[in-house]
């Protein structure tokens, strides 16, 4: 089956998400759809689900028009997605999962047959060594296998064109290695395979044929065998550097002392198990792991955010552990949350009054009760300008920039602080190249003032790029620490739980 | 943001923040959408006046005989129901002394006092993401303890006076206290408690009245004794007028709550906890505190809505002393989109309601309902901009773009 974009446009508002975009995609090949976040990929794909109403341009299967009102005409037709997020039940089984809105019933009761299902579910996997347990229940699924469960969703429609928004975001990489592996079988079985995304290795390793897009346009085709630089400047615009200058760590003191901390959620299930490790002033360590080991609670926990309850954090010398938040931020952290538009910026606020969220109440913003509107708009002003936000008038709110400059309003108003420690997590998700390389460089500059430096990432390139020693988190454990020259491979079994003498 | 972003966190993902997104929504409404509304329901009333009226029913039953009998009817029931709201709440052109035709705005403005005290704190507590349904509760309780400051008590003037006005807000500020701290230190749902402090005020009052402390000695009825005189709110205008100094202690309050919310440090926190708990917590502001300072001013302001009632208008205490200025403070608050001036017009507009009623009802055979179901109309098409916007062909706001990354 060929599919077929030809001139989508799709706005919102004044805003053009998608600008005329051609798009071929031919049975049997993987199509990559490379682009930064925000690009418009998603946006596109949503358009060809028939989730979003193109303002102009069709969509041809096999050379025929297609008018897709819904999601169900574009399954009907044969085309399959894997949203970022998954579309699954998490109390039901894998069958039912898979049956759920074209369910098959039986006999003259009409009682749901779920034997069939389960039967598909074994077929497909089978074939394609997915290894999932039709009557496994979703929620006890890890994430790479729940993935395999959407993409056996996709299949049992007889999916001949498999859409993969963003796959890999949430896996290891040994389960990245894997799920590309199955998109190779499924290119070879016929299916045709667009996979978005905006890494680069992906890309080179498994692509037939990449579109790069570019602020809603296409701006280019590449070949498999482009160079990871080439790729990253056609989407980005401009030459950009893979690399982070970064001179070697000069580390002083332990300047924070983490010893034996643990956090039980409220449900009662234990985030954090007994963490000990120690960062220098001067040094940045990042901690590495999939989304959802502990790191988010680590964070959290030394903020004050959430309670503790075992151990203690010293930070240069006081005791961080009982300490109200203002307190801890007081005392010369900064902390760079990992989602900026819940927990860093207040989005109706403007862009002054951001950034200031901590510091409202102290001299120069306040005397006494009163606010300072003009110190505060005069250091408004200068925090722009040395952050580089682009934004016409600081009267803006919040909520009108981009990630990157939101990012970077969150980056000024914590680095306004003389710092002792910097916690920044995810610190370039959602980014363009261009703001991570601004972001990076903002970082490195606090550990070379002497600031000790914790880095959570998903990211291993930004882990790798960054970290002057590597703390590998799972199950709410560091499983080791080990110094930034550590190979990929290793680091992703250390992901997986291994330990690191088991996994070098 | 990248526009697909933008479509996925904007579904509210829990209850709490749904309540939030919709007092967000109301208080960003333009005043465009605002007036708009006013307009629409008074459209509505009015097909609501023709379709009550008799003349225009008669008139009706030969429509196709004498078709602009019906319209001449209607018209007529449409023009003598809002001129009579007219008369009864702005200017009387049709009484005979000047002070008679003057008296229907100072009315207007009396009714408004408590309104605007009322509504004031709801909006600071809309604006912090609370949605306080107590101010009825609240207004009671000040009414409790100012009146029986000013009934029990005997004071120097003046003195006596600012007791009962301190007692009004304090009584008003314990009522706004407890759902306040409940919500911080328990996450009780602050809908929920104030409903319930309503009812257990009106009923401590019915109580408090059957009891000798509040009972007026020489009746049976369940009326607490007259205020004294030195308690009492001066009237501003002479004795021809109920308006009271509690007016002028309203807009004050007015001008208070604008410089607390806009220009201090408080206010910077309250809004910051109603925009974004998890930010401000994150940033280092106590959220509980703000949860309960925030109620506590509500319900003091709640409180000195009581003290108009007690001590400027009704002067002793019956069941009925709050009326329904609680309830009626949460449509004033919303439609001034919880900002201050916002509310002190909204107030006077429901002031010159409630003041309209009974020339409505006298002039032009309209039943007060009327006038409620206006008052309703107006907060249904605020709750719904987009409506408003459809009706009167207005652009949708630029906020509600999505933003290019």
């Amino acid at each position: 089956m060929k599919l077929e974009l030809k001139g989508i446009t799709k706005r919102f508002g004044t805003f053009t998400a998608n600008d005329a975009i051609d798009l071929v995609v031919e049975s049997g090949t993987v199509h990559a759809l490379l682009g930064e976040n925000g690009a418009g990929k998603s946006t596109l794909m949503n358009v060809l689900f028939g989730l979003y109403d193109a303002d102009e341009g069709e969509i041809l299967l096999d050379d025929e028009p297609t008018g897709f009102t819904g999601p169900g005409d574009a399954m009907a037709a044969g085309i399959g997605m894997v949203h970022q997020h998954f579309m699954l039940v998490p109390p039901f089984t894998v069958a039912e999962n898979v049956m759920l809105g074209h369910e098959q019933v039986k006999g003259p009761a009409k009682l749901l047959d779920l034997a069939a299902a389960r039967a598909k579910v074994k077929e497909i996997s089978d074939r394609f060594k997915f290894d999932v347990d039709p009557d496994a229940v979703i929620e006890d699924l890890p994430v790479g296998a729940q993935q395999r469960v959407e993409i056996i969703k996709a299949l049992s429609r007889d999916a001949k064109v498999l859409i993969l928004d963003e796959p890999t975001a949430v896996l290891t990489p040994q389960e990245t290695d894997e799920l590309l592996a199955i998109v190779k079988d499924l290119r070879d079985a016929g299916t045709a395979v667009v996979l978005i995304t905006h890494k680069l290795r992906e890309v080179q390793a498994v692509a037939d044929t990449i579109t790069v897009i570019r602020r809603g346009k296409v701006v280019g085709t590449a070949e498999p065998t482009a160079s990871q630089e080439e790729l990253a400047s056609l989407m980005v615009g401009r030459d950009v550097s893979m690399t982070v200058d970064k001179t070697p760590a000069e580390p002083g003191d332990v300047m924070l002392a983490v010893e034996d901390l643990s956090v039980i959620d409220e449900d009662g299930i234990a985030r954090l198990k007994h963490v000990s490790f120690d960062v220098h002033a001067g040094e940045i360590l990042a901690i590495a792991g999939v989304q959802g080991n502990g790191q988010t609670e680590l964070a959290e926990a030394l903020l004050g955010v959430v309670p503790t309850t075992s151990g203690t954090a010293t930070l240069d010398g006081e005791l961080l552990t009982g300490k109200s938040i203002k307190e801890t931020l007081h005392s010369g952290m900064g902390f760079v949350p990992e989602d900026r538009t819940e927990d860093g910026l207040v989005a109706t606020f403007t862009i002054a009054n951001n950034l200031i969220l901590d510091l409202h109440d102290v001299a120069p913003y306040a005397k006494g009760m009163a606010l300072q509107p003009r110190v505060i708009a005069e250091e408004a002003e200068e925090h722009v300008k040395q952050f580089d936000v682009r934004t016409t008038s600081i009267e803006q709110t919040a909520g009108s920039l981009s990630g990157g400059n939101q990012q970077k309003v969150v980056l000024a108003r914590e680095m306004s602080r003389p710092l002792k420690l910097l916690i920044a997590s995810q610190p370039t998700r959602g980014l363009d190249v261009g703001s991570i390389e601004f972001v990076h460089k903002r970082i490195i500059a606090e550990r070379d003032n002497g600031a000790a430096v914790i880095i959570v990432s998903a990211e291993l390139d930004e882990v790798l790029a960054l970290a002057d020693r590597i703390a590998v988190m799972y199950h709410g454990e560091i499983v080791g620490i080990v110094p930034p020259d550590t190979d990929r491979d290793t680091l992703g079994l250390m992901m997986a739980g291994a330990h690191e003498e088991a996994a070098a | 943001m990248s526009a697909e972003a933008v479509k996925q966190d904007d579904a509210p993902a829990e209850g709490s923040r749904d309540w939030r997104a919709l007092l967000r929504e109301i208080a960003e409404s333009s005043a465009l959408v605002v007036v708009m509304a006013v307009v629409a329901s008074m459209v509505i009333g009015g097909l609501l006046i023709i379709f009550a009226d008799p003349d225009v029913s008669d008139a009706a039953g030969y429509f196709f005989a004498r078709p602009m009998d019906t319209f001449t009817a209607a018209w007529d029931a449409v023009s003598s129901a809002y001129t009579a709201m007219f008369r009864g709440s702005v200017w009387n052109y049709s009484a005979d002394t000047f002070a008679q035709q003057f008296k229907p705005l100072t009315e207007t403005l009396t009714m408004a006092t408590p309104l605007i005290f009322a509504g004031l704190g709801l909006g600071i507590g809309f604006r912090a993401g609370l949605f306080n349904i107590g101010a009825q509760g609240q207004i009671i309780m000040g009414a409790m303890l100012g009146g029986w400051v000013g009934f029990a008590w005997h004071l120097p003037v003046g003195l006596h006076l600012l007791v009962a006005v301190v007692a009004s807000a304090l009584g008003g500020a314990i009522w706004g206290f407890i759902p306040g701290i409940l919500k911080a230190k328990t996450g009780a749902h602050e809908v929920i408690v104030t409903i319930m402090l309503n009812y257990v005020a009106a009923n401590l009052l019915a109580f408090a009245l059957s009891q000798d402390a509040f009972q007026r000695p020489d009746s049976d009825n369940l009326q607490s004794p007259i205020v004294d005189t030195t308690a009492q709110y001066p009237l501003i205008l002479g004795s021809s007028y109920r308006l009271h100094l509690g007016f002028l202690l309203a807009i004050a309050a007015a001008i208070g709550v604008w410089w607390l919310m806009e220009r201090s440090t408080w206010g910077f926190r309250f809004r910051a906890v109603g925009a974004n708990p998890r930010a401000a917590r994150t940033a280092g502001m106590n959220v509980s505190f703000g949860i309960i300072a925030v109620m506590t001013i509500a319900g003091a302001l709640a409180g000195l809505a009581g003290s108009a009632q007690i001590l400027g208008t009704e002067k002793s205490l019956t069941t009925g002393i709050a009326g329904s200025f609680g309830f009626d403070a949460i449509t004033v608050a919303l439609l001034g989109r919880s900002r201050p001036m916002g509310t002190v017009f909204a107030g006077i507009l429901f002031g010159a309601f409630k003041a309209s009623g009974p020339t409505l009802q006298v002039a032009a055979g309209l039943p007060v309902d009327i006038v409620l179901i206006l008052q309703s109309l107006i907060v249904l098409f605020i709750a719904a901009p987009p409506l408003v916007r459809f009706l009167f062909r207005l652009p949708t706001p630029t906020n509600e773009k999505v933003v290019a990354a």
